[in-house]
């Protein structure tokens, strides 16, 4: 695998109100050059917190995040900041992450000039390039965010973090807060920007059938860990992992037999927080496990091959156990 | 014939010059659940909040027909509306951290609903109230009636909103884009405590959401909205085997193919004419008048190619 950015056993740990909350636990995690990535799982799972911690906008507590072959968590200051141009982020809401008072124009030259790419001046060029990529016109970079409808905006999200020729983008929840009508174009533009300019994308998402139709692979992770990881076909076709089977179990069907039929069946596995007490030393899922062995409360299984290219951490899995 | 649980028609709802409603109608009848699906900005949650005449001051509200359980919103008093909405008719919305009250434990919350329309007092309302909330699958819910909403998950504290809607025994519950900010498998036990509690109660249901999918499983009945406008009605099997109007097909291919949209003009329409003809890759002239509403065996559709 020509691999593009990694991480490799990093924790993320908080303290908060004198305790201590783990965000990321001992996560291995890399994405492949030119490849679309997703980071599946509930709110609270770390799967934010995994990506920003693979861009280094989050400071590890332990462990490596390696970019392009670097180790980024040995790097500084200036060689740092050179090598941020070309890791970009993604929000949910472009609405909140574009500055209300800066025109479109401003807000797209902005990281050329901060990177020294060029002066305010020399930008014009590139921000009527970056708009004609994501389908707006040029003259649009006159006007303010308000003036925009919500899929211009996500369009000019877009147009931002790719406007500095990143190599990764990551993108999260980038297309929750559109109509299902538009998530077909916004979907269709991420794969033609990524054949055009050879991007690499990790998509962080709660929605199982939209990953379906970009992401060639995926990671479910919980209670910050991933607990499965492989080709997302094969993950979603034939889970390893109990965890995502519950996952893919909720997802309603857009047909009504078989929709009501799913809805009547009882749940494999009820839902609830994240067992955040079993975290320490258990599995994460231990408690909503339909599988829930005694060691499972115990020992942690660690992740392991269960397929070619495809990873679970389930004790079900281990021949050893 | 008994009157319908929630009877609208051509209802429109404007906020100045903003028209947020156009021309709505639609009809729960007993016991029936009735999905108004679209996206935002279609007035699919300005339809419902009129009918339960919880529109902001400042809208105006007109309509040839609006009543609950028979009686006219419009002009029915404040004191027999206030009884009527959390007793006959209930809401649920998105959020329920903005629709409880932060200050106030969930059990006393709930016990002043069950006060306020069962006549119960004192001990016995919070009594009802512990009920309740072991109803809706709230574990322990004597010492969770204690608790302030946010000590509770995002899935625990809609629990406690469902809880203080059927407080009141009511025979329509409207739900609002109820599980839009829960996790799949929050959603999923959501959806099924709602499905049980219509059983037990023939309850009637409207469903406002932009989630088709989870709608299938739920309703009996569609009404698609888009610009303010109802464009199709029709039963949910008919609605996803062989939707009429342009835009639910639009709709229901987003949902199951890959952004594969057919070409539309992108030509703005005159004043009057169909909203939905600019994104229509089935437009024609006759487009820029608005179609009435046509009929094609039980489904009804906002669109010409019904009268070819």
């Amino acid at each position: 695998m020509n691999e593009l950015a990694a991480l490799s056993g990093v924790s993320v740990r908080y303290a908060s109100g004198g305790r201590v909350h783990v965000g990321l636990d001992r996560v291995d995690y890399a994405v492949a050059a030119h490849e679309t990535a997703a980071v599946i799982g509930e709110s609270g799972c770390g799967k934010t917190t995994l990506g920003r911690t693979l861009l280094l906008l989050q400071t590890p507590s332990e462990g490596r995040v390696h970019f392009a072959g670097e180790d980024l968590t040995a790097l500084s200051g200036a060689a740092l900041r050179r090598r941020r141009r070309l890791m970009q982020m993604m929000f949910q809401d472009p609405y909140a992450s574009l500055n209300p008072r800066m025109t479109i124009g401003e807000t797209l030259a902005e990281p050329l000039v901060v990177h020294g790419m060029e002066t305010w001046r020399s930008a014009q060029a590139r921000v009527a390039e970056a708009l004609a990529m994501v389908g707006l016109a040029a003259a649009m970079q006159a006007r303010l965010p308000h003036e925009f409808s919500g899929g211009q905006r996500q369009r000019i999200a877009i147009a931002r973090a790719v406007i500095g020729r990143p190599r990764l983008v990551v993108a999260d929840e980038p297309l929750s807060a559109l109509d299902i009508t538009l998530q077909g174009q916004i979907l269709g533009l991420f794969r033609r920007l990524q054949e055009s300019l050879g991007l690499t994308y990790v998509f962080i998402s709660h929605d199982l059938p939209v990953v379906g139709r970009i992401a060639s692979r995926v990671a479910v992770m919980l209670g910050g860990c991933i607990v499965e990881e492989g080709p997302t076909q094969e993950v979603f076709s034939r889970p390893a992992h109990p965890y995502t089977q519950a996952l893919l179990d909720a997802v309603p069907i857009a047909d009504p037999a078989a929709e009501r039929l799913r809805q009547a069946r009882e749940p494999s596995s009820p839902a609830g927080r994240p067992a955040r007490e079993a975290r320490a030393q258990g599995c994460p899922f231990v408690q909503r496990c339909p599988h829930a062995m005694a060691m499972c409360a115990d020992i942690r299984p660690e992740r392991a091959e269960v397929a070619p290219g495809r990873t679970a951490a389930c004790w079900l899995h281990r021949a050893d156990a | 014939m008994t009157a319908a649980l929630l009877d609208i028609e051509r209802l429109q709802v404007r906020f100045g010059q903003t028209v947020a409603v156009a021309d709505a109608s639609l009809r729960v009848a007993k016991g029936e659940a009735v999905g108004i699906v679209g996206e935002s900005g279609s007035g699919k949650s300005a339809t419902v909040l009129a009918a339960m005449r919880l529109h902001p001051p400042g809208a105006s509200v007109t309509a040839s027909r609006l009543s609950l359980d028979g009686h006219d919103v419009r002009t029915l008093p404040d004191r027999r509306m206030a009884s009527l909405r959390g007793g006959f008719a209930a809401m649920i919305f998105q959020d329920p951290l903005t629709a409880l009250n932060p200050l106030m434990a969930v059990g006393r919350q709930i016990a002043e609903v069950v006060a306020a329309h069962r006549g119960l007092r004192g001990g016995q309302a919070r009594a009802a109230a512990i009920l309740l909330m072991e109803r809706v699958g709230i574990g322990d819910a004597a010492v969770r009636a204690h608790h302030f909403p946010h000590q509770f998950s995002g899935g625990m504290r809609q629990r406690v909103m469902i809880a203080a809607a059927l407080a009141g025994d009511p025979a329509l519950l409207i739900a609002d884009e109820p599980t839009t900010a829960l996790d799949v498998t929050v959603q999923a036990d959501i959806v099924r405590l709602i499905r049980r509690l219509r059983a037990e109660r023939d309850m009637g249901l409207v469903w406002v959401t932009h989630d088709l999918a989870l709608m299938a499983g739920i309703v009996d009945r569609v009404v698609v909205m888009y610009a303010g406008r109802v464009m199709e009605t029709a039963p949910v099997d008919a609605l996803y085997a062989a939707p009429r109007h342009p835009y639910t097909v639009a709709l229901l291919a987003s949902l199951r193919r890959d952004g594969v949209q057919a070409e539309a003009s992108g030509a703005p329409v005159p004043p009057g004419g169909c909203a939905f003809a600019p994104r229509c890759p089935a437009r024609m002239a006759r487009c820029d008048t608005a179609p009435p509403m046509l009929r094609a065996g039980g489904t009804e559709a906002a669109c010409w190619t019904l009268a070819a």
